[in-house]
């Protein structure tokens, strides 16, 4: 059964629509950034990101950030910065969480708790020398899923593949229209310099890579990369009489509905129907007023079902959607113009890099990939094995 | 003396038992183990002795190296009760897990631990497998 949320986010959190924007943003060392650390990416994209909001790091008086190894990050990251923060938010809730950091960031700017929050994040998951497989025997203690591990399922991408093999159960999903999403990925990417993988992808090429867990092949899934990414919120009167155009925060909603895979509910409804439906609320908008989505493709059954629950069509038809280029570059949606976490940049948490994307559209700064109606933006934001949902909606001055 | 819910089961299973929980207030069956009913808030819980019988919810054939053991399943089962868990089938290869199959669960002795796993159930043997 799907769980029923009473918040009405329409008249709690629409007078916090856009009085808040996002007045700095920027990445730094994604790829491959061999000698690099968490930190060191960290904060060099931070530094980039005040930069970019014409501020000083001094100004910075608000910080939201997590990290995957370390459960105290925050502390660490103010030492290092060398800040004095009013406002300390270090909610970790996967991949989402730097989306899942927006509402409670305007909440305190609006009270006048602090007026810069950086929210910030790096990882050398490609490149560090404390490994994955190091990470992976530390995390079966520290973050134990008792009911689960003995069934040695590999995660998280065993729990994506069996919410995939759900999805073509009950809808007729085909593999090809999973290889679609890969493949519009990829096409974007090869728009993107900073893009991972540029090489062409055809549906075939997924659908006769390795396979990992079925339906799922190794071009379904994410890339391993390092990178770091910040961006820098303040309220929407200061980002008026700053550099960049602001990108102003229209809608957040955040959901939490299971931790483990088979503890959800329904495998191809996931909490983003609920934080979906209360950040556009917020926002008094709607899938169809959206001029791209941004969406966390951990997976290529991700986009489809974060598609169908974000509202974009409806449960069961996101294969239909993306089938025949449909959200590749020239497609009937924008998605992922990056390249996704698919073929641009995957540093064990995606969701910062969801939201820098969607700023570098709405201000027009995109290069060849540059979108021609870049007015509004969904990022959308998932954490765990499908676990945790978060939703924003992003808009420019036009939007407001 | 308290043991988790954790304890508890993995107690009952290596004695060979399959049990799962019961919620004395509002009688819906519990899955995974826990210290308070999900649906009321109530506890403590009850232990109670699982059919076994399910259905295939889901199922994924994980691969692996030959020489590291080969492909295996990995699969949720809706078990009769209403409740789901992760799993293993064995008994048949793990591509020819579908969902929707008729399963039935033993408890199996590994590494001096009791767990859970399915068969399928044949249709022959009328669900007693």
């Amino acid at each position: 059964m799907i769980p029923r949320s009473a918040l009405d986010a329409a008249a709690v959190n629409r007078p916090l629509r856009g009085r808040a924007a996002i007045a700095g943003a920027a990445t730094y060392g994604c790829g491959e950034a061999p000698g690099m650390d968490d930190m060191t990416l960290l904060a060099r994209a931070a530094q980039a990101a005040v930069a970019d909001a014409g501020l000083t790091m001094q100004d910075i008086d608000g910080i939201a950030t997590c990290s995957v190894a370390s459960s105290m990050w925050a502390m660490p990251v103010i030492e290092h910065l060398g800040i004095n923060p009013t406002y300390v938010d270090g909610t970790m809730v996967g991949g989402s969480s730097f989306v899942a950091h927006l509402l409670p960031a305007l909440r305190a700017l609006e009270a006048g708790q602090c007026r810069a929050v950086l929210v910030c994040y790096g990882s050398a998951q490609r490149s560090a020398t404390f490994g994955r497989r190091e990470t992976q025997a530390a995390r079966r203690v520290l973050d134990p899923q008792p009911y689960e591990f003995p069934y040695e399922p590999v995660l998280p991408v065993t729990a994506y593949a069996l919410a995939a093999a759900r999805h073509m159960h009950e809808f007729g999903t085909t593999r090809e229209q999973l290889a679609e999403v890969a493949v519009a990925a990829r096409a974007w990417a090869q728009k993107n310099p900073e893009a991972f993988m540029r090489d062409p992808l055809t549906i075939d090429d997924v659908l006769a890579a390795r396979p990992v867990a079925s339906p799922l092949g190794v071009r379904d899934c994410c890339l391993v990369t390092d990178g770091g990414g910040a961006i820098v919120l303040v309220r929407a009167d200061r980002a008026r009489g700053l550099p960049q155009p602001p990108v102003y925060v229209l809608g957040n909603a955040t959901a939490i509905w299971h931790r483990q895979i088979s503890c959800m509910p329904d495998l191809t409804t996931t909490a983003a129907a609920q934080s979906g439906a209360q950040a556009f609320a917020m926002a008094g908008m709607a899938a169809a007023d959206m001029d791209m989505a941004q969406v966390y493709d951990a997976f290529t059954i991700n986009t489809l079902l974060f598609l169908e629950d974000l509202g974009f069509c409806a449960k069961g038809e996101g294969g239909a959607f993306v089938q025949g280029g449909g959200i590749a570059p020239g497609g009937r949606l924008a998605v992922n113009t990056n390249g996704g976490g698919l073929s641009c940049v995957h540093p064990g948490m995606y969701g910062i890099f969801a939201l820098i994307e969607a700023v570098r559209q709405l201000r027009g700064q995109a290069g060849q990939r540059q979108l021609a109606r870049h007015r509004t933006a969904v990022v959308h934001g998932n954490g765990g094995t499908l676990s945790s949902q978060s939703t924003a909606v992003l808009g420019t001055a036009d939007a407001l | 003396m308290h043991m988790s819910a954790q304890t508890h089961y993995q107690a009952e299973l290596d004695a060979g038992r399959f049990c799962i929980q019961r919620c004395p207030q509002c009688e819906r069956h519990v899955f995974a183990p826990r210290e308070l009913c999900p649906h009321c808030g109530a506890g403590p819980l009850r232990w109670v002795k699982a059919s076994g019988l399910g259905t295939v919810y889901s199922a994924s054939t994980i691969h692996r190296k030959n020489d590291a053991g080969g492909n295996y399943n990995v699969a949720l089962i809706d078990l009769d009760e209403g409740v789901r868990m992760m799993s293993r089938v064995e008994g048949v290869v793990p591509e020819a897990v579908r969902i929707g199959q008729r399963v039935q669960a033993h408890v199996a002795q590994q590494d001096g631990r009791g767990l859970v796993l399915f068969r399928p159930v044949q249709p022959q043997q009328g669900g007693a497998a």
